[in-house]
């Protein structure tokens, strides 16, 4: 690692968060998708679905929080294309610059993104009711979820941000992850599904993330559902960035 | 000129192939330190292929070289150390401003005083005005003075210029080409490819021909225009061309 790593990545952070603070209509219409999800199904379906749970914007938010992070990666997909595309990538790649760097504060700045979005719909949902007794614990092992959730994207967004040809080609990855959330435990019990609809949805990671957030804010025991969950989370994490990191230096030789 | 100094660029037997397509079949060429170095070649004749692999950006299938004496293969980070490369598109971040782009680069490269850098070349590049805008708002010219200035951070002893004034209006182009020059007074060693004849014929010192996959020539202007028979004397009528009429019309120093 080069001695300049930890600097070079602040100042490049700085770079991409000036992005975000000068078009935060992409945090916008990154939290936007999400709360108008929220809104029909709290407010349209959500009287006739019958979860068991007292409250639906209770029962939902976990799987709204997901489907805002799936969206915000899409951006650092963006982002990155954008790099890569202009020729500033390459301008970085030829400085005297840790070359890690440039990928390295790609992924904070989606971190930090995603986790102000993350906020924006997390305060509309207490608008609309949300209500949790939880501890600090129970909140902070939620917010460890989400930031290894989107770290994990994250990574997978950098692959189609290096490798992409067309803008629509770079985010177009995000669609079947944000509806992937449908196909779980984040609206409805899995139970009401039919067979192979259900296996499925017992076994891909929204369900098992959804459970242990879902148990984390209503005070239930986590049970299994949280190892699953984090060993989905970082299963997904290390080999996107394995491909990542192969598509990085393929870029690079 | 007596002083021995090793030439700021030296190839040779560069090979690089993508896939099928063997772009480049064994170059050899040597820039002199200080002097302009064009590269002419027609569209995808592979000049911008050497382009990367003189700034570390490609890896060579074949062959050697160094830049500024340093290996581009195993001194890789010597090699950064000692380059600055202007790529075919204007390299700059639009959202930035253009005084942000040149703190950017200057922090980047680790120097100290990034504001008092960015100032004085914004001025050196008449940017001073626009220095606070974003460069969104910037023309085509501008744009390229600004990708030219953030090349500059650094005193870098190489430049790499790959088409500098492709897509440029004329108006932009010699502002480039002053630039350029300006450069090389000051004693850097600039390689340029260009797919226009007067281009190279205007600023180069030494011009060489990228033609499937190898240099097919190589020699000052002079020494070029001797390969083909003597000059003729014929007699005619010098009529201005269209670019004296643009340039007189709307009114540029040049």
């Amino acid at each position: 690692m080069s001695k300049h790593f930890f600097g070079d990545t602040t100042v490049l952070l700085g770079r991409s968060l000036r992005h975000i603070t000068r078009s935060p209509d992409t945090i916008i219409t990154t939290a936007i998708m999400p709360i108008a999800m929220m809104l029909m199904f709290v407010y349209v379906f959500g009287g006739a679905i019958n979860t068991g749970a007292d409250s639906y914007v209770d029962y939902m938010l976990p799987g709204i929080l997901l489907i805002t992070v799936a969206s915000g990666i899409a951006y650092t997909a963006y982002r990155l294309f954008m790099d890569m595309k202009g020729g500033i990538f390459e301008r970085f790649q030829s400085m005297p610059t840790a070359r890690s760097s440039v990928l390295w504060a790609h992924v904070l700045t989606s971190l930090v993104a995603n986790v102000i979005s993350l906020g924006v719909v997390m305060g509309v949902a207490l608008l609309m009711g949300f209500r949790s007794a939880a501890g600090v614990l129970a909140w902070l092992s939620v917010a460890g979820i989400l930031i290894l959730f989107t770290l994990a994207l994250t990574w997978i967004a950098v692959i189609p941000g290096l490798s992409a040809t067309t803008v629509e080609g770079a985010s177009a990855f995000s669609y079947p992850l944000i509806f992937l959330p449908f196909l779980s435990s984040a609206f409805v019990p899995t139970a009401t599904m039919p067979g192979p609809v259900r296996a499925f949805a017992e076994h891909q990671p929204v369900t098992s993330i959804v459970n242990a957030i879902r148990a984390l804010f209503t005070q239930q025991p986590v049970g299994t559902d949280i190892w699953i969950a984090l060993a989905w989370c970082v299963g997904i994490l290390v080999v996107a960035y394995a491909f990542a990191m192969r598509t990085y230096r393929r870029k690079i030789s | 000129m007596t002083t021995q100094q090793a030439p700021a660029i030296q190839v040779q037997g560069l090979e690089k192939s993508y896939k099928e397509l063997h772009v480049l079949r064994g170059v050899d060429f040597d820039v002199a330190r200080g002097s302009i170095f064009a590269l002419l070649g027609s569209n995808g004749a592979g000049k911008t292929t050497v382009v990367k692999i003189l700034s570390t950006l490609l890896k060579a299938d074949a062959g050697t070289a160094r830049v500024n004496g340093f290996d581009v293969a195993t001194q890789a980070a010597d090699v950064r150390e000692s380059i600055s490369l202007t790529g075919q598109f204007a390299a700059v971040d639009e959202i930035l401003s253009g005084r942000e782009n040149l703190v950017l680069v200057a922090r980047l490269r680790h120097l100290r005083n990034p504001g008092k850098i960015a100032d004085d070349l914004l001025e050196r590049f008449s940017l001073t005005e626009a220095g606070a805008r974003k460069v969104a708002t910037y023309s085509g010219g501008m744009r390229r003075r600004l990708d030219i200035a953030m090349s500059l951070i650094g005193d870098p002893p190489v430049i790499f210029l790959d088409e500098p004034t492709t897509g440029l209006d004329p108006q932009a182009r010699i502002e480039v080409w002053q630039a350029v020059r300006e450069l090389a007074d000051r004693g850097t060693t600039v390689l340029l490819t260009t797919q226009y004849l007067d281009e190279a014929e205007h600023l180069a010192d030494r011009i060489a021909i990228l033609h499937e996959g190898r240099i097919i020539v190589n020699g000052t202007l002079a020494e070029l225009k001797q390969l083909l028979p003597p000059a003729k004397i014929e007699y005619v009528e010098k009529q201005p061309t269209l670019e004296d009429v643009f340039l007189t019309l709307v009114g540029t120093k040049a």
